[in-house]
């Protein structure tokens, strides 16, 4: 009898080495673009480590941290366009603002102002999705309707290794594998769904290997090498734009932090596996030694760097906390295209018990 | 004017906005080829090819969600859960996305999808093919909820429900599939999503109905003014999200009496949200307690005993004359 097993994993596909030194081909990407690149991972870098002391001090909410990620999201945002779809999950904040996502919008959305979840309006990007594999079939239905419309555009959505035991994501890539849509499905396999390992979460070796179950290709990519994840992300779009259909892309890579704000991975997670990841496997070090290794990068322009990230993401915190107060009757006004009496009735009433107030004081 | 069945309305629906509209696209199970397990969609694919009119795989929720994404991306689909029953499987994609999408984009985002499905009991269907489940989506902000209960409303909501710049539930009685033929002006008209209609004017006690129970209400009426006299005033409400608070309160004010019938189950059904808004706003108007006639507070049972479940004329009437005698 033949029985149907598992391939043995696949090797993890690699440009850099931890040292930044190459073991495959290099993409063929012109300076100022890798130094982009580069510049991107120090911003969003920089606004996670702010963001986070933000919500220590109570200037913001809850908020999920990205740390460790940089390169997956960075080096697959770098091969989107502006007219592709993006339809994120909340972990996803480095790639957003990399892709134009203003930095005290990302700022609101933690502080709870309602214009937080507001993308920029000449993107299609998506608001984040808090659901677990939800924006899945979205994307599946903005890369069909794209084809549909004889469009150029893809749809792209991002989740991590929890959304892959989810209804949704099996749907999805089914769906999308019958109607051959242009979809890139990129998870980044951070190795936790919370306090749930990956281990735990599938007994598959791999997130990519369940693409062949769907009849669809499957990638596996080094989520800290940028440029593995560029490389692995435009093969992915190339085929939906070509009409070869969706791509399942699994860039492997490590949360550093905690799943939000409000958890504490120290309940559940190995020390000496944080340390490994934090101190040999972080992707801007690996980034930033390739480009010192090409010799269009230095120790004055790293200095440099830094600095005017902190300063970027200063300005956009005073942005952000300056940013005008929310006016409450927004509730009201973006459940339908037009008011129903019953909203209009209760915003009239809402308005009246604000008008009193304001009387008495 | 010639006269059609409620499942010939829908299906002509369909079709115009298939013709008038490019965007606008059927997708669903069974839906192509087999045009529907109650032909709803007959040649609806040979006509506009299987990109417009379109056999997804055997996926609620995907046909839900991927709907979403087609409308936010430009197009106008018509998804179809073959039974209400089913729908849980797609409650996330319905309540939690594209009933949401507009709210949390601060309006950026819309997602103008049209999700049909038949519900109803009497028909002697399988487990979970009867189910009337309205009520949890009334209680779904964003969402809009349209039942029709004649051949004409099927399809002047439905017209109205592709136009809607919101997404739409538009749920058909199973039962009224093929109950009866009424009058349906050939044209593209709509029927406004939020009002309820009169069906029969009265003096003394207002009956509320929507779906499947409207003609059991009108039965009810008639066989009550014949036994003893009393003129009853039935209101089809038509659309359960946005409700049509107005007309009720209207109604009430003349009658001081009310019965209100649906086949859901009675816990938490529309019914309570119908009189918690009559004893809000014509509180002084009510001349007796609301009475409603449901489905009992169980799931809905199997066919042989289904009748006995069901809302039937004789209660209705006992309803009416309870209120009308109080």
């Amino acid at each position: 009898m033949e029985v149907y097993r598992a391939d043995e994993p696949k090797p993890l596909y690699r440009v850099l080495d931890e040292e930044g030194s190459p073991v495959g081909p290099v993409p063929d990407l012109a300076e100022d673009r890798l130094v982009g690149m580069y510049r991107g991972m120090v911003l969003a870098r920089t606004f996670d480590e702010r963001a986070l002391n933000l919500q220590r001090q109570g200037r913001i909410g809850t908020y999920a941290p990205f740390s460790g990620q940089e390169a997956a999201q960075i080096g697959s945002f770098a091969v989107l366009e502006k007219d592709d779809w993006v339809f994120p999950s909340y972990r996803e904040l480095a790639g957003l603002i990399y892709h134009g996502l203003p930095m005290e919008r990302a700022l609101l959305y933690s502080m709870g102002h309602p214009d937080g979840a507001k993308v920029p309006e000449d993107s299609r990007m998506f608001p984040v999705q808090i659901v677990i594999a939800s924006q899945l079939l979205h994307a599946v239905g903005a890369g069909w309707a794209c084809r549909l419309k004889g469009e150029r555009s893809v749809a792209v959505s991002y989740f991590g290794d929890g959304a892959t035991s989810e209804g949704d994501f099996h749907e999805a890539l089914n769906l999308a594998s019958v109607f051959s849509v242009p979809v890139v499905f990129f998870c980044q396999n951070n190795g936790w769904a919370i306090s749930v390992p990956v281990s735990h979460q599938m007994r598959s070796a791999t997130v990519a290997q369940r693409a062949v179950a769907y009849g669809i290709e499957g990638i596996r990519v080094d989520g800290n090498d940028v440029l593995a994840v560029y490389e692995g992300m435009l093969r992915a779009v190339d085929r939906a734009r070509a009409g070869e259909g969706p791509t399942l892309v699994e860039a492997v890579t490590y949360r550093l932090g905690p799943h939000t704000t409000a958890d504490d991975p120290t309940r559940y997670r190995d020390e000496e596996e944080l340390k490994r990841w934090r101190e040999q496997r972080d992707p801007i070090v690996r980034f930033r030694k390739f480009l010192e290794k090409r010799g269009i990068w230095s120790e004055e322009q790293e200095r440099t760097e830094w600095e005017r990230a902190r300063r970027m993401v200063d300005e956009a915190v005073v942005r952000a906390e300056s940013y005008p107060k929310a006016d409450p009757s927004f509730a009201f006004e973006h459940v339908y295209a037009l008011m129903t009496p019953d909203l209009s009735n209760q915003r009239d009433e809402w308005r009246a018990r604000a008008s009193r107030r304001e009387g008495m004081q | 004017m010639r006269e059609m069945t409620m499942i010939q309305a829908i299906h002509e629906a369909m079709k115009m906005a298939l013709e008038s509209d490019d965007r606008v696209m059927v997708l669903g199970e069974d839906v192509g080829k087999n045009g529907g397990v109650f032909r709803a969609t007959e040649g609806l694919q040979a006509h506009f090819g299987p990109d417009r009119v379109v056999d997804t795989p055997l996926a609620e929720s995907a046909i839900v969600g991927a709907a979403v994404g087609l409308a936010v991306a430009g197009m106008r689909p018509i998804a179809e859960i073959q039974f209400l029953g089913f729908i849980y499987e797609a409650m996330d994609q319905i309540a939690g996305q594209a009933a949401r999408i507009r709210f949390r984009s601060g309006g950026q985002y819309s997602a103008p999808i049209v999700i049909r499905a038949p519900f109803g009991g009497g028909v002697r269907t399988p487990e979970l093919h009867s189910d009337s489940l309205e009520a949890l989506f009334l209680h779904t902000p964003g969402l809009k909820v349209v039942m029709p209960s004649n051949p004409r409303d099927a399809k002047g909501l439905l017209l109205a429900a592709v136009r809607d710049p919101d997404p739409v539930l538009y749920l058909e009685p199973l039962k009224l599939y093929r109950a009866f033929r009424g009058e349906v002006p050939e044209q593209w008209y709509e029927v406004p999503i939020g009002r309820a209609q009169v069906v029969i004017p009265g003096q003394d006690v207002t009956v509320i109905a929507w779906g499947p129970t409207v003609p059991v209400a009108v039965r009810a009426a008639r066989s009550a003014q014949e036994a003893w006299g009393h003129s009853c005033e039935v209101i089809d409400l038509r659309t359960i999200a946005p409700m049509d608070t107005e007309t009720l309160v209207a109604s009430v004010e003349k009658t001081g009496r009310v019965v209100v019938v649906h086949e859901a189950v009675r816990s938490g059904g529309v019914g309570a949200e119908v009189a918690a808004r009559l004893a809000e706003s014509a509180f002084l108007s009510l001349a007796a307690p609301m009475v409603r006639v449901t489905g009992y507070d169980t799931p809905y049972p199997p066919p042989a005993i289904e009748d006995a479940w069901l809302p039937s004329v004789d209660r209705v009437v006992e309803a009416i004359h309870r209120v009308a005698a109080f």
